[in-house]
């Protein structure tokens, strides 16, 4: 059985003038504990499906359904984690991270203490206190995945998380995000623009066509990368093939 | 450069904005000794008619007589209780109003050609209905002091509310929040800092809202004072209730802002 479904998913933006056609006929399914990256240009619809995934969009046809139930917000079964961290500036680390279980109401003790730890593993022992602004941007973006990994939620959704950040910063944090979804054997989709990070850190590469997007081909990362950490993984032999084999099909999109 | 010249400089730099922190300093001091000086003479030498013009002296005379039977210090207190009242009440109706806009999209759809027909009216004209409405009394004249800050408020805030950055409800949808959650965690914290600026403009129009309502109505206060003095033809009283009002709005506006530089420090 499949963990997420997603079956003849279409979606239009309806505005006064116009009805754009933003996503069209995806179907796709994700298995438990599997890596999955979205890659397309810009425009290909990859933040709509993440938002109709996450149960806040209606999708104007198809279905989504999570362990063969529709996705509903208030279950908490989702996170998702944005392009800039979106710390709320008027609280301080420990209050963003708690966020989610104060606003579901689960706010116990036990949890509270699974959160801190979780936040000392990011290598962020005594930064509680703190404001976010206080903290650099790859240390805010380690939070926010504190504060959705908090929750516990069944499927993670990173919605390009690392393009606000510089090189170094990005590398090191693909590897520590990679390590610790394995860790917690969490399902994961990254949307992302960037060939190299899909390949690094995914067991699968799906890849969209803009206007309307729709899945124009499924790549299956070998073995060999699969099993090495994102930054180990860029130096394989293996890597730079794929990554010739994927920037060809993107150039040949481009040309359609 | 070795330490002790980078030392110099700084302190050449530090006694640059000293000198000029002085300077300014005098300037505004010679300008109120001026003005003041000039009106006195003026006055005494009749270049302008001291029945209308009055004079510092007499002002001053004025000020310690009123002081020391008590009924400037009793004036000063209605006015300055009723605006205070007017400002609050403003700013928190205001507030309340623009969070029920932001709760309800249709409801701030179907307002909206009311809200910028009260906003553009002048709140003041109301003043005689309020009265007729509400009676003579000190609540008519907060009640005005209330009606002059409140729409604009309204506004002011519900935008505010409506730039708040998407992404922080995005944020608590995905947690599940509702509709309260996302008011109270993101919208109102985010909104903050406009409420408080709201606050430094209200002080201002409270003031004249309380100060017309006095005219109309009141036996008490530093509006009837000036409207007193100007029956009498007593300019002194009229001179004196400007100042004293013109030193107390200032109080008020800078305890404002002095809450401001408070609370919006992080």
């Amino acid at each position: 059985m499949d963990f997420l479904t997603i079956k003849n998913l279409h979606h239009t933006y309806f505005t006064k003038t116009s009805a754009t056609t933003a996503l069209s006929d995806i179907t796709l399914d994700v298995k438990e504990g599997e890596f999955i990256s979205f890659l397309g240009p810009s425009g290909c619809g990859k933040t709509t499906l993440l938002s109709i995934i996450a149960g806040l969009i209606n999708p104007t046809g198809g279905s989504v359904l999570l362990e063969n139930k529709p996705i509903k917000t208030s279950q908490n079964d989702i996170g998702y984690m944005l392009q800039q961290d979106y710390l709320f500036p008027w609280k301080t680390i420990e209050q963003n991270i708690l966020l989610g279980l104060k606003i579901n109401g689960t706010l116990t003790p036990e949890k509270k203490e699974n959160t801190s730890n979780l936040l000392k593993q990011m290598g962020l022992e005594h930064v509680g206190a703190a404001y976010p602004k206080q903290l650099s941007g790859g240390m805010r973006q380690r939070v926010a995945l504190v504060r959705t990994l908090a929750t516990e939620p069944k499927l993670l959704m990173l919605d390009e998380p690392f393009s606000a950040l510089d090189f170094q910063t990005k590398l090191k944090l693909e590897d520590l995000v990679s390590n610790t979804l394995k860790n917690f054997n969490k399902t994961a989709i990254l949307v992302t623009h960037d060939i190299g990070e899909a390949i690094a850190m995914s067991d699968r590469i799906i890849l969209f066509s803009p206007s309307p997007g729709k899945v124009h081909k499924t790549f299956l990362v070998p073995d060999e990368l699969k099993n090495l950490p994102p930054f180990s993984a860029r130096n394989h032999t293996v890597y730079t093939e794929l990554f010739q084999t994927i920037w060809k099909e993107l150039e040949s999109l481009d040309e359609e | 450069m070795t330490k002790n010249e980078i030392k110099s400089l700084h302190e050449q730099y530090l006694n640059k904005l000293k000198k000029e922190k002085r300077i300014v300093r005098f300037v505004q001091v010679l300008i109120f000794i001026l003005f003041f000086g000039l009106w006195e003479l003026a006055s005494q030498q009749h270049w302008i008619d001291p029945l209308i013009f009055s004079s510092p002296t007499k002002i001053w005379e004025l000020f310690i007589q009123k002081s020391v039977d008590g009924s400037l210090a009793a004036n000063i207190g209605i006015t300055v209780t009723e605006t205070i009242l007017g400002f609050l009440a403003g700013t928190l109706l205001g507030t309340m109003l623009a969070a029920l806009l932001w709760w309800s999209p249709i409801l701030s759809k179907i307002l909206d050609p009311f809200l910028v027909i009260l906003n553009a009216m002048p709140k003041v004209a109301l003043g005689p209905i309020l009265i007729v409405a509400i009676g003579a009394n000190m609540t008519s004249i907060v009640a005005m002091g209330t009606l002059v800050s409140v729409i604009i408020t309204t506004i002011v805030v519900f935008t505010s509310f409506k730039e708040v950055d998407p992404n922080y409800t995005k944020v608590l949808q995905i947690f599940g929040a509702t509709r309260t959650q996302s008011f109270k965690e993101a919208i109102l914290p985010a909104s903050f800092p406009t409420i408080i600026s709201t606050l430094k403009v209200n002080v201002g129009l409270s003031w004249v809202g309380v100060i017309v309502g006095e005219f109309l109505t009141s036996a008490r206060g530093l509006g009837y004072m000036i409207i007193y003095g100007f029956q009498v033809f007593d300019f002194t009283l009229v001179f004196l209730s400007l100042l004293v009002i013109a030193v107390f709005a200032t109080i008020m506006y800078q305890l404002v802002d002095l809450l401001e530089k408070k609370l919006i420090q992080d």
